[in-house]
C-alpha cells in the first residue's frame, strides 16, 4: 500500500497501451493515448514522493526552518506541470486530425485508412 | 489472431518490466542536490510560498516560455488545419437547442468560473494554482458557454489580440529581468515584498497572470475552432 500511486500509474499506462493497440475507432485510440499519458504523469509524481513529508508549499511558519527535511521533491512536480500542458496540446491536435479524417471518409474505423499501408 | 498475440505479448512484457521496477523500487530518503538548493533558497531568493511556482516561473522560466510556445504552435496548427473552406459552407447542420437548465446555468456560472480562474492565476505564488491551471479553468468556462449556445461563436480576433499581447508582455518582463535583475526572467525587478502576501515574489504574480490569460485565450481558440468546424456539413 505504500506506493499505491506508482501501482496506479503502471496500471494506467498498461491500460492505455492496450487501448490504442486493440481499439479500431480512432477516438477510442486517442482516449487510450491520453490514459497512458496520465499514467506516466502519475508515475513521475509518485517517484518524487518522500515518506512523511508535505507538499512544497511553505504556508506554515514551521516549514520555513529546516525546509530540506520537511518537503517533497518539487522538481518532478514542475516537470509534470509542463507535461500536462503539452499533453493537452497534443490531444487537441489528435482530435482535430480525427475530425478531418472523418470528413474525408465519413468513418472513424482505422481499417478503412489504408493510404499509408504497404 | 497473429496480431492479437503480438499485442498480448507486448503488454505482457511491459507488465513484467513494470513489476520488476516496482519490486526493486526503493524511494529516496532525502532530496537530491538540486531540489535541496531550491528548498533551502527558494523562499529567500524568490520569495514565493509555492516552491513549484518558484521553479516553473523563475528558476526554469525559460522552460515555461518554451512550453507556452508549444501550446501556441498547437493552437496555430489547429486553427490552420480546421480552417473552414469558403465554398460549401451553406450546408449548416441543424443543431439541437440546449435545454433551459443548461442556458440558465451557463449565465450564472460563467462569470463565477472566470472569477475562479483569475483567482487561481493571481494566487499562483501562494497556493497550489498558477497560470496554466487558471487558464484551463477560464477555457472550461468558454467551453461551457459554447455548449449552452451552440449557434454562437467566439470572436477569434479578440482572442488572438489578447493572446499575442500577453505573450509579448511575458517576454518583455523577461527582458526587464535581464536589465534590472540578475538574468532573463529574474523576478527581482520589483521588490520581493512581505513573504506570503499577494504583492510579493517580485514579478511572479504579473508573469503568471499573463501566462494565465495567454493559456486561457489559446485553449478557448482551440475549443472554438473545434466548434466552428461542426457547423458546416
Amino acid at each position: 500500500m505504500e506506493y499505491i500511486g506508482l501501482i496506479t500509474g503502471f496500471i494506467l499506462v498498461i491500460l492505455g497501451i492496450w487501448g490504442f493497440l486493440t481499439q479500431k475507432n480512432i477516438l477510442k485510440m486517442i482516449i487510450g493515448f491520453t490514459i497512458s499519458d496520465t499514467g506516466i504523469n502519475v508515475i513521475i509524481v509518485s517517484i518524487s514522493y518522500l515518506k512523511n513529508r508535505t507538499a512544497p508549499i511553505l504556508n506554515r511558519p514551521d516549514l520555513l526552518t529546516d525546509t530540506v527535511n520537511k518537503i517533497t521533491d518539487p522538481v518532478p512536480q514542475a516537470l509534470v506541470l509542463t507535461a500536462i500542458v503539452i499533453g493537452v496540446g497534443v490531444t487537441a491536435l489528435m482530435l482535430s486530425y480525427a475530425l478531418r479524417l472523418y470528413q474525408e471518409k465519413n468513418t472513424l474505423d482505422i481499417n478503412n485508412f489504408k493510404d499509408l499501408k504497404w | 489472431m497473429y496480431k492479437k498475440l503480438l499485442v498480448f505479448a507486448t503488454i505482457f512484457i511491459l507488465a513484467g518490466i513494470f513489476l520488476k521496477l516496482y519490486q526493486n523500487f526503493d524511494g529516496s530518503k532525502t532530496l537530491n542536490k538540486t531540489a535541496s538548493y531550491y528548498a533551502k533558497n527558494g523562499a529567500s531568493e524568490v520569495g514565493s510560498t509555492n516552491i513549484v511556482t518558484a521553479i516553473v516561473v523563475t528558476y526554469r522560466g525559460f522552460d515555461t516560455l518554451g512550453e507556452v510556445t508549444i501550446l501556441f504552435v498547437a493552437a496555430a496548427i489547429i486553427g490552420f488545419f480546421l480552417k473552414t473552406n469558403a465554398k460549401g459552407t451553406n450546408r449548416i447542420r441543424n443543431l439541437r437547442f440546449s435545454s433551459e437548465i443548461m442556458i440558465t446555468a451557463s449565465k450564472i456560472l460563467m462569470p463565477i468560473m472566470f472569477l475562479i480562474g483569475a483567482y487561481v492565476f493571481v494566487n499562483g505564488h501562494l497556493s497550489p494554482g498558477g497560470g496554466f491551471q487558471g487558464g484551463a479553468i477560464i477555457a472550461s468556462g468558454v467551453a461551457f458557454f459554447l455548449l449552452a449556445n451552440p449557434t454562437l461563436s467566439v470572436n477569434h480576433k479578440v482572442l488572438s489580440v489578447l493572446e499575442s499581447t500577453s505573450g509579448l508582455i511575458f517576454v518583455l518582463l523577461g527582458i526587464a529581468g535581464l536589465i534590472y535583475g540578475g538574468g532573463f526572467l529574474d523576478n527581482r525587478v520589483l521588490p520581493l515584498g512581505k513573504f506570503g502576501t499577494l504583492f510579493s515574489a517580485g514579478i511572479i504574480p504579473l508573469v503568471y497572470s499573463f501566462i494565465g490569460l495567454k493559456v486561457g485565450a489559446e485553449l478557448s481558440n482551440i475549443i472554438s475552432s473545434l466548434q466552428q468546424i461542426q457547423k458546416e456539413e
